[in-house]
């Protein structure tokens, strides 16, 4: 099954190749490429993942205990988000699906430590330029240095942001990188009253720069309606977690989707039977794979996940001030989902703000300070934990023998989850903003533009062992190469 | 928590050889608990990094360095607007720029410690002679602190 402009419709070697790599200011390594004919037609575009990682399959062999560590190696910056999902795995597995009260308010404030730090940099470090600068200022200019020469103030906010929530995961976490906090069963630590204090002296601030962080995308969006309501939007289903009371709750909950119209497909769905609902395709041109809800196949059964997914699935937020801005987006849409691609920035900015929230009233909360950290309980061999990490949600399972090792790991990242999206977003820009016109490095932004606002995480997506890219030769007696044919992401080609 | 006048900044990863020379030159100021002194240490350098040198009197940068001759070279730096950040790393020089716009004002006087290492490689620990190099650099350091 292919979609539209997902492979060419005439023979490729007949078609000029464009390639955009790396794509920029997106964590991980990955690459567009555009086969056009020569009035600059887009035949077809494709976003590639060109990094091979494998960790489903080293994690396999090792004991359960280290995997909540190890994890956090798939990335430099979401590893909070895959500490806590492999965490979660694991307190299945140790018979400890609830924790104490003390562990799982820790694991909370992480975790919105995490969202705050990671929707900060992606704001103000690496989408900002585009949005403030425009999408085909000068490409000099368009970075975070650029934000801070001409709008200091935005991006000393942006930056102290980031570094707040940094601070909130190395207080909870022990490191602000790959930190172990996190245990089968609960967590290691818990907070002094100096560290509770510390932290609370900014929490209001972070609350206030959010709301003005929201107040700067929702803005942009409002004045320039016509760019941010179709730069490449598309229908699509979603996908998130939602609390049992149907509210935004990016730690823990149940499954809830639903269709482009906002109609409920499933809810409340115990995601340790996730594979129940959802399927994962492999394709030859990527190292990603391509999930879907099974009930609707590979063609109409793919989704988005993430902020935009995330601030409309639910039913409310249950902070003040993000339900407010919450409600004020629904309306914007006019009370039907959102398709458009750069509301992701404003949902991002959204979540920020119930972050930041969140960490301030859990600041309060005395059972920080407690002392009762891990449960255990009867050993299971098997276990799913889920989490909405900033890009979206995540999957991790695993399988346990009973010595301790781990059989079998199966790992849905955020960005997997939004790779059709991604690639049906850019190919409407292609179709919308390429199509016949001299290809520039301002048009070629726009393709990475799109893919920014998903805020995805290439080097965690990189996981499904798909068709490698193939070369075969023909090799005489004496060594001499005959015939050299290789097979790529573009077709077949004959090289020598 | 009051600001240090005086703040060393050293940045690599200790998992790969040499590059750890920069961190374990913090370990041993941060183990000699020095008063007046802020030891920060990172794996790269980062526009964030700009915000730790508000408040302080000097700042002293330390890195690995294949090019610096043994033991350690140091040099002043200015701030420059150079095309780091587009890299996962900044440049010491950049991070000064960024100081300069987001405070708009001067940063303070910074220096640029390279001490000298050989090899680079993932799961390496430091090499002999770079060791005898920071032990040069650690004695060098505490002079700095003290003028």
């Amino acid at each position: 099954m292919s979609f539209e402009l997902e492979t060419a419709d005439i023979n490729p070697e007949n078609l000029r190749r464009v390639a955009i790599d790396p794509v920029s200011r997106v964590e991980g390594h990955g690459k567009v490429t555009l086969l056009l004919d020569e009035n600059n037609q887009v035949h077809q575009v494709r976003l590639h993942i060109v990094e091979f990682r494998g960790f489903e399959r080293f994690i396999q062999g090792r004991p359960y205990w280290e995997v909540p560590v190890m994890v956090q190696r798939l990335c430099g910056i979401c590893p909070v988000s895959h500490h806590l999902a492999a965490s979660k795995a694991m307190d299945i597995v140790v018979g400890a699906a609830q924790l104490t009260p003390t562990a799982e308010k820790m694991r909370r404030l992480m975790h919105y430590g995490q969202i705050l730090q990671s929707h900060a940099l992606h704001f103000f470090h690496l989408s900002s330029p585009d949005l403030l600068f425009g999408f085909d200022s000068d490409v000099a200019k368009r970075n975070i240095v650029g934000i801070a020469a001409q709008y200091p103030e935005i991006a000393k906010k942006g930056i102290l942001l980031r570094k707040f929530g940094q601070e909130v995961i190395r207080i909870t976490a022990g490191k602000r990188v790959h930190g172990t906090g996190s245990i089968p069963g609960g967590v290691n630590k818990s907070l002094s009253k100096d560290e509770r204090t510390e932290l609370l002296k900014d929490a209001y601030t972070m609350v206030a720069w959010s709301r003005e962080a929201v107040n700067i995308i929702k803005q942009l969006h409002q004045q320039n309606p016509a760019l941010y309501d179709t730069f490449g939007a598309f229908r699509s289903s979603f996908m998130s977690l939602v609390a049992a009371d149907g509210s935004l709750d990016l730690y823990h909950g149940a499954l809830r989707a639903r269709d482009a119209d906002g109609k409920i497909l499933f809810d409340q769905m115990d995601y340790q039977n996730y594979d129940q609902v959802i399927t994962e395709e492999v394709k030859p041109w990527s190292y990603m794979k391509f999930p879907f809800f099974t009930a609707l196949g590979p063609e109409a059964g793919w989704y988005k996940v993430g902020p935009l997914a995330r601030v409309q699935n639910c039913d409310n937020i249950p902070t003040p001030l993000a339900e407010y801005e919450r409600r004020e987006f629904v309306a914007y849409a006019g009370g039907k989902p959102s398709h458009a691609t750069l509301g992701y920035h404003w949902a991002r900015m959204i979540e920020m703000l119930f972050a930041a929230e969140t960490i301030k009233d859990l600041l309060h909360d005395d059972d920080l300070e407690g002392t009762d950290l891990v449960l255990s309980g009867e050993r299971q061999k098997e276990g799913v934990g889920v989490i909405e990490a900033p890009r979206g949600t995540l999957f991790h399972h695993y399988r346990v023998g009973d010595n301790d090792l781990v059989t079998m790991a199966n790992l849905i990242v955020s960005t997997t989850n939004n790779n059709q999206a991604m690639n049906t977003a850019v190919r409407e820009v292609a179709k919308k903003y390429l199509n016949g016109r001299e290809i520039t490095e301002g048009l070629l932004n726009h393709i990475e533009v799109a893919i920014r606002a998903f805020d995805p995480c290439l080097s965690c997506a990189t996981h499904a062992l798909g068709q490698m890219p193939l070369e075969v030769s023909l090799i005489d007696a004496e060594g001499g190469v005959i015939s050299r044919v290789s097979k790529d992401s573009d077709g077949l080609r004959r090289l020598t | 928590m009051s600001t240090a006048p005086l703040l060393i900044f050293a940045w690599g990863n200790p998992s790969r050889g040499d590059d750890a020379l920069g961190p374990l030159l913090i370990e041993r100021l941060q183990a000699m608990n020095l008063s007046g002194v802020d030891c920060l240490t990172d794996f790269q350098l980062q526009v964030e990094h700009a915000l730790d040198l508000k408040g302080r009197r000097r700042v002293l940068f330390v890195d690995a360095s294949l090019n610096a001759a043994a033991p350690f070279e140091f040099a002043p730096i200015q701030s420059a607007r150079d095309a780091s950040f587009t890299t996962h790393a900044m440049t010491p020089a950049a991070i000064l720029q960024v100081y300069r716009d987001v405070e708009d004002s001067e940063p303070p006087a910074s220096w640029l410690l390279g001490i000298r290492g050989e090899r680079w490689a993932l799961g390496d620990p430091p090499s002999e002679a770079a060791l005898a190099n920071l032990e040069q650099a650690l004695r060098w350091t505490l002079q700095w602190i003290r003028d």
